[in-house]
């Protein structure tokens, strides 16, 4: 049952920096399929990050095509994109992008206010988004009152709300001790094993060791693409 | 994002920077609260000067047969002067015949005749007493009613008997709070015996009304007052506006036919309706309400600039928030709407305060100066309308800036 969630074709992309023209992605095929868990690897200026856009949907390819769920997503205009970010997409960022001046619990609704998802449902939602990241009792602090993990979990909780095709972690670990990276792992195979699709953006070859399949980008291409024998 | 949670994230954002907020808003709040403050004074004095001055010095449902018009507004040229001095001045025989000739309708009237001068009594002196020689007809025209005594009946005018009717404040300063009835008073060194006194009327811009002596009209003040044969007007007062009309034209036609006017010759002679006095009052404040939008107007360009520059700035510094809403799902207009929200809920804030702080202008205005305030009900909207309008206009600019960013550089954005 091999059910194909992102399909990439000669993914490019291509950045005018002032008179330099610079090939960030030069043509990346590769498909990613349900429930799976892939860690995306490579040298600064591999082209990592580009990639990562291109499947957060924040940005569209020069050329080639990218359908995410079935859908073609590299034609879309920017709100149809907004949209497939917001249902079929949780972002968790290395600085966890968490708003400061809203609560745990907002923080969480936000994903569902722009579903237009309102009132009881949105709160009951969010809180049970929190308390599978292990955090009930946290629903009213604001970021600035949780440690570097409880936020990470936030975000995690945040990016879950609205039940997206995939999980689409940029160094997640980055910012964390290898305490707390280890916790946030144990919580991302919590997932996986829930049935989640999880792709991680990730330069720590520790990191990428929790993820099912690795592929590495070298100059904007598949450098190579391993599955560790289940 | 719905209306209600941007206007909540609004009311967050203004409430956590309330000093950046109040000063952001400083602009709108005094181009309402200037609007709403002279607004309500302006209307004050309208409505005083529609209910109690005109109605003091015209009467209502009253017209006056004039040589020329009494209140004037604007500036009037020379030849226009010398015109009225030219004319023929009303007589006995112009006053009677244009009372028979109003036959449709039924009229009270008057002749007054004016003048004056400084009374004393035993010492207490009071100065500018306005006499007016009037026939009996006077006390109905002007709605007098008598605190004391009686006024001066029809037999007496027609005796021309010395008796005078006073103002209540003019009767309580010469007598001393005595009752006045029955007591001698000189008018031009004549004596008169005083009949009546009149009930306050209360003052018009802090100048007592009440100070007047009123005596009849074939009485020997007459002499003083005009030439022989003559008055300064005749009063006629209707029981309706309608009625007031009708009996306004069979007087002009009476004096056109006295005057031996042709059709196309202009009147030599006024009929003065309280509309024409309110003339005079319409051209102030039409001037005024000229000069207030351009006031107000500036005042909010003003304000939408600043406000437009705190929301440029609040979009600069919330960059990295508005890429993290985008990469959530946040669309263009939901951006959009999220900024515009916060600037018009600005705006309209201090619009609201300077409403407040109008009402309040206008309260103090009329509770230390003898200026009489009342708020227009119409400028309350209109100041909220625009102060919204002007932080809608000002937040459009930089909430469209924001709706376009790109989520990539954004979310990067430190």
């Amino acid at each position: 049952m091999t059910d194909t969630i992102i399909e990439v074709r000669n993914l490019t992309r291509e950045y005018q920096m002032g008179a330099e023209l610079v090939r960030a992605l030069r043509g990346v095929d590769m498909s990613i399929y349900r429930n799976e868990y892939v860690a995306i690897m490579g040298p600064s200026g591999s082209g990592k990050s580009t990639l990562m856009n291109m499947i957060g949907c924040l940005d569209t390819p020069t050329e080639g095509e990218y359908w995410l769920n079935g859908l073609e997503v590299s034609t879309m205009g920017d709100d149809a994109l907004a949209r497939v970010r917001n249902r079929e997409i949780g972002f968790v960022f290395q600085t966890f992008n968490l708003l400061p001046r809203a609560s745990a619990l907002h923080n969480v609704e936000l994903p569902l206010i722009y579903a237009g998802v309102s009132g009881r449902t949105r709160r009951e939602h969010a809180s049970g988004a929190l308390s599978r990241v292990g955090l009930s009792d946290r629903v009213d602090h604001r970021p600035n009152e949780l440690s570097g993990g409880q936020r990470q979990r936030v975000a995690i909780a945040r990016a879950l709300v609205n039940e997206p095709s995939i999980l689409l972690a940029d160094e997640p670990t980055g910012n964390l001790d290898s305490t707390t990276s280890e916790e946030i792992m144990t919580v991302f195979e919590e997932l996986h094993a829930q049935g989640q699709t999880i792709i991680m953006v990730t330069h720590e070859a520790d990191i990428a060791a929790h993820a099912h399949r690795v592929i590495t980008l070298r100059d904007g291409r598949v450098h190579s693409d391993t599955k560790k024998a289940a | 994002m719905p209306f209600r949670e941007a206007f909540r994230l609004a009311f967050q954002v203004i409430w956590t920077q309330k000093m950046k907020s109040s000063f952001s808003a400083i602009g709108v709040f005094i181009g309402v609260m200037f609007l709403i403050a002279v607004v309500s004074v302006l209307e004050g004095i309208n409505k005083y000067m529609t209910e109690n001055v005109v109605e003091t010095f015209m009467g209502v449902n009253t017209f006056q047969l004039r040589q020329r018009p009494d209140f004037v507004g604007e500036d009037v040229p020379r030849e226009q002067w010398n015109e009225w001095r030219r004319r023929p001045r009303i007589t006995y025989e112009d006053a009677d015949a244009v009372i028979q000739g109003i036959r449709s309708v039924p009229v009270t009237y008057a002749w007054v005749s004016y003048t004056g001068q400084d009374l004393e009594v035993e010492g207490r002196r009071v100065q500018g007493v306005q006499i007016t020689a009037a026939t009996e007809g006077y006390f109905d025209v002007k709605g007098y009613k008598m605190a004391d005594g009686r006024p001066f009946t029809a037999q007496e005018v027609q005796n021309g008997q010395p008796v005078a009717v006073l103002g209540h404040e003019l009767a309580d300063r010469l007598f001393d709070g005595r009752n006045a009835v029955g007591e001698e008073l000189r008018l031009r060194g004549i004596p008169y015996r005083i009949v009546g006194v009149v009930e306050s009327q209360g003052n018009v811009f802090g100048a007592s009304l009440d100070k007047f002596v009123i005596a009849p009209a074939l009485s020997p003040i007459k002499r003083i007052a005009n030439p022989p044969r003559v008055i300064d007007a005749m009063f006629v007062k209707a029981r309706t506006l309608e009625e007031l009309e009708v009996a306004r034209e069979e007087a002009e036609a009476v004096m056109r036919s006295r005057r031996q006017l042709r059709p196309g010759d202009e009147n030599n002679f006024e009929l003065e309706t309280s509309e024409g006095a309110l003339d005079f009052w319409a051209n102030i404040n039409r001037v005024l309400m000229t000069a207030l939008p351009l006031l107000v107007g500036i005042a909010l360009v003003v304000g939408g600039i600043v406000i437009m520059n705190i929301m440029l700035m609040a979009v600069a510094e919330r960059t990295r928030e508005i890429g993290i809403r985008k990469s959530l799902g946040a669309r263009r207009r939901d951006i959009l709407r999220q900024f515009l929200v916060e600037s018009a809920s600005l705006a309209a804030l201090g619009a609201g305060m300077g409403i407040l702080a109008g009402l309040g202008g206008a309260a103090l205005v009329s509770a230390t100066t003898p200026l009489p305030a009342s708020v227009a009900p119409w400028s309350i909207p209109t100041a909220v309308g625009l102060g919204a309008g002007v932080g809608i206009m000002a937040g459009l600019y930089p909430a469209s800036r924001a709706a376009r960013l790109d989520p990539v550089e954004a979310i990067r954005h430190e």
